[in-house]
């Protein structure tokens, strides 16, 4: 199990490498630098400016600085904050990002399941329709506007809860970030785990179980539950990623002090330090998801442990 | 008198019937079956694939698939199984009656450990706990023959054979001491050497229980040193049922006498395999009169009047024919 895991964390290093260096020159194909501003500097302090920054030198020169303090664990200067360099800058949103990306990870996984698994159960009868239809709601419509119709809706009409902004973190100021975020997922967590539960309700193996007599609740919580919720494992590895890149918007929209907030603000900006430290800090948050995604893959399947 | 001898009934299918519901009409996998078990009695269902045998216990056990319908009454110890609630049933099924199913690979759950799958129904029909669970159902691993039992018992599925998965499945069944035991086609998935030894652990563990065994099967090999008594089923009725050398001997019904003509036997010389020519009718559209007619080597113009009746033909024999075989000491007494 640890050599898997760690065989897998190997594989990522050429994978980051790529992402990294595309970025990079991505990046510097944009029009326009970090200290283009509407009132242009003198040339001067321009030059200085591209000097301490290492602007000046050879494109290819200032990829190896780069790679080379990236190596160092060292994410480098940003180029539009003097006090904070991209680590701390990550860090400072980092809390944020976290509860907000977790929570509505959490309830994505909860209403998903639940309302999966009742589908399945209801199959084709009145529950399953009326959940099935509700839940094709969020799927549906995007976040940015079902997060401007239930700031409308709750925040401003009936005034039960906050616009925006994190205010004291309370969980008042979480509940519509949350809900827009963990939306869209729990609809296809739903979708999968219903399909994914009828087949399982089908198996041989629940016909044995309910031949036992072991009454419907257990015949499903124990017996089909597990292994009905193989695919729905693997779909949270890229549902994280979307979370995470989801919150880009939702921070923006709700003004949360978030990364996704850093990261929209480097890249208009042209803060090529922040952006690709962004980047970078995403990827390596996907690749540990999705290494969680896999050992839980092999708690639920036996037989995956083996290989 | 008469006390006694409804006690020691332990299963009655009466007019049982099950009909499934499906876009192109309704089909009837069985119909007006009547059938009665005896505590600890040992009967064979044979008949060929899609004759029914399988969905018969299945009805009885609630395992129908969701179109499927059963009517009729099936008394397990007197009582309607077929009407109860599906609460009532789950506390008959598992403990009262239990199956073992054909397919070994696929009857047990693949990521639930052996021990997890033993224990649970002591737990819910018996009230065990769960270190007395262990321990019962470690003895029945024991019993059904599976070396080193305590190592296996923390296994998963997949990391044992199928004759192994098989007895498990059965350790599983017996666990509860079930009055009556399903099996449905248990050995088909296994090799021939397994297949013998699974049918002896059948024999073995039913007579010490006093179980009542259906053995269902489309193997009429397998049922001589099994069974008591034999029922033959064809397109969803049973159109012969003895004791089983009476049936070996005598076979009434031309079903059964082609089936028995169409076991290989080793110590003669075939060219060819014998077969029933012909294929099993669908059951939406069957034969008029008897179903088997159009297959019948002894067919005759009455045939296709209507349904033969199961009818006594000698003592504890019945079948369902216009133009039974005759006896064998009858065609002697002629001759």
């Amino acid at each position: 199990m640890l050599s898997y895991a760690f065989r897998r964390l190997l594989s990522t290093i050429p994978v980051l490498w790529i992402a990294v260096t595309a970025c990079f020159f991505v990046l510097r194909l944009a029009p326009g630098g970090p200290f283009d501003g509407e009132r242009s500097l003198p040339p001067a302090i321009l030059q200085n400016l591209a000097a301490h920054y290492n602007l000046d030198k050879p494109l290819i020169q200032q990829y190896f600085y780069y790679v080379g303090d990236l190596l160092r664990g060292d994410l480098g200067p940003s180029f539009s904050s003097e006090d904070f360099n991209v680590a701390q800058q990550i860090m400072i949103g980092l809390p944020y990002t976290f509860t907000l990306g977790m929570t509505a990870f959490a309830l994505a996984i909860i209403i998903g399941v639940a309302v999966g698994c009742l589908g399945a159960l209801y199959q084709n009868k009145m529950p399953d329709y009326v959940l099935g239809a509700m839940i094709l709601v969020g799927v549906v419509f995007p976040n940015f506007l079902i997060a401007p119709i239930l700031q409308l809706v709750f925040g401003i009409q009936l005034a039960w809860l906050p616009v925006g902004g994190w205010g004291d973190g309370s969980l008042k100021f979480l509940v519509l970030p949350v809900v827009v975020m963990a939306l869209p997922h729990a609809g296809r967590i739903s979708r999968i785990t219903r399909g994914s539960m009828i087949e399982v309700m089908n198996q041989n193996f629940i016909r044995t179980a309910k031949a036992k007599g072991i009454g419907p609740r257990l015949t499903v919580m124990r017996h089909a539950l597990k292994p009905a919720m193989m695919p729905v494992v693997s779909y949270l590895g890229p549902a994280a990623s979307y979370l995470l890149t989801g919150s880009l918007v939702v921070e923006s929209i709700f003004g949360l002090p978030g990364i996704g907030r850093y990261f929209i603000n480097a890249a208009l900006n042209r803060d090529y330090g922040m952006v690709l430290g962004t980047v970078i800090f995403y990827m390596v948050l996907i690749v540990f998801l999705n290494l969680i995604v896999d050992i839980a893959y092999a708690w639920l399947d036996p037989k995956v442990r083996n290989r | 008198m008469t006390d006694t001898i409804k006690n020691d009934v332990l299963l009655e299918l009466k007019d049982y019937s099950i009909t499934f519901k499906t876009p192109d009409g309704d089909v009837k996998a069985v119909s007006g079956m009547n059938l009665t078990v005896k505590r600890g009695e040992r009967i064979a269902i044979v008949g060929e694939s899609g004759s029914g045998k399988s969905q018969t216990f299945l009805g009885l056990m609630g395992l129908l698939a969701k179109n499927g319908q059963t009517s009729g009454q099936a008394l397990l110890e007197g009582r309607d199984v077929l009407a109860l609630k599906p609460r009532e049933l789950d506390k008959v099924r598992g403990k009262d009656m239990a199956m073992v199913f054909q397919d070994p690979m696929t009857a047990l759950n693949p990521s639930l450990k052996i021990s997890r799958q033993l224990t649970e129904q002591l737990e819910i029909h018996r009230g065990f706990t769960a270190r007395a669970a262990s321990v019962e159902a470690l003895d029945m691993l024991k019993r059904v023959g599976i070396p080193d039992p305590t190592r296996r018992f923390n296994l998963y599925p997949h990391e044992l054979s199928g004759g192994m998965r098989q007895r498990i499945v059965i350790a599983m069944a017996l666990l509860t001491k079930p009055k009556l035991l399903i099996a449905d086609e248990p050995t088909t998935a296994l090799d021939v050497t397994i297949q013998a030894q699974i049918l002896d652990l059948f024999n073995d563990l039913t007579a010490e229980m006093n179980t009542a065994l259906l053995m269902i099967t489309h193997d009429l090999g397998v049922v001589a040193g099994l069974a008591d008594r034999v029922a033959v089923m064809y397109a969803g009725r049973i159109v012969e049922e003895a004791p089983v050398d009476e049936l070996y001997e005598n076979p009434a019904h031309p079903y059964t006498a082609a089936l028995h003509a169409a076991i290989p036997r080793p110590d003669q010389d075939v060219d060819e395999l014998v077969v029933i020519p012909g294929r099993p009718p669908n059951l939406q559209h069957l034969p008029k009169g008897c179903n088997f007619s159009p297959r019948c080597p002894k067919a005759e113009d009455d045939c296709i009047d209507g349904p033969p009746q199961l009818e006594t033909v000698a003592p504890q024999h019945c079948a369902a024919c216009f133009h039974p075989f005759p006896r064998l000491e009858e065609l002697l007494t002629h001759a």
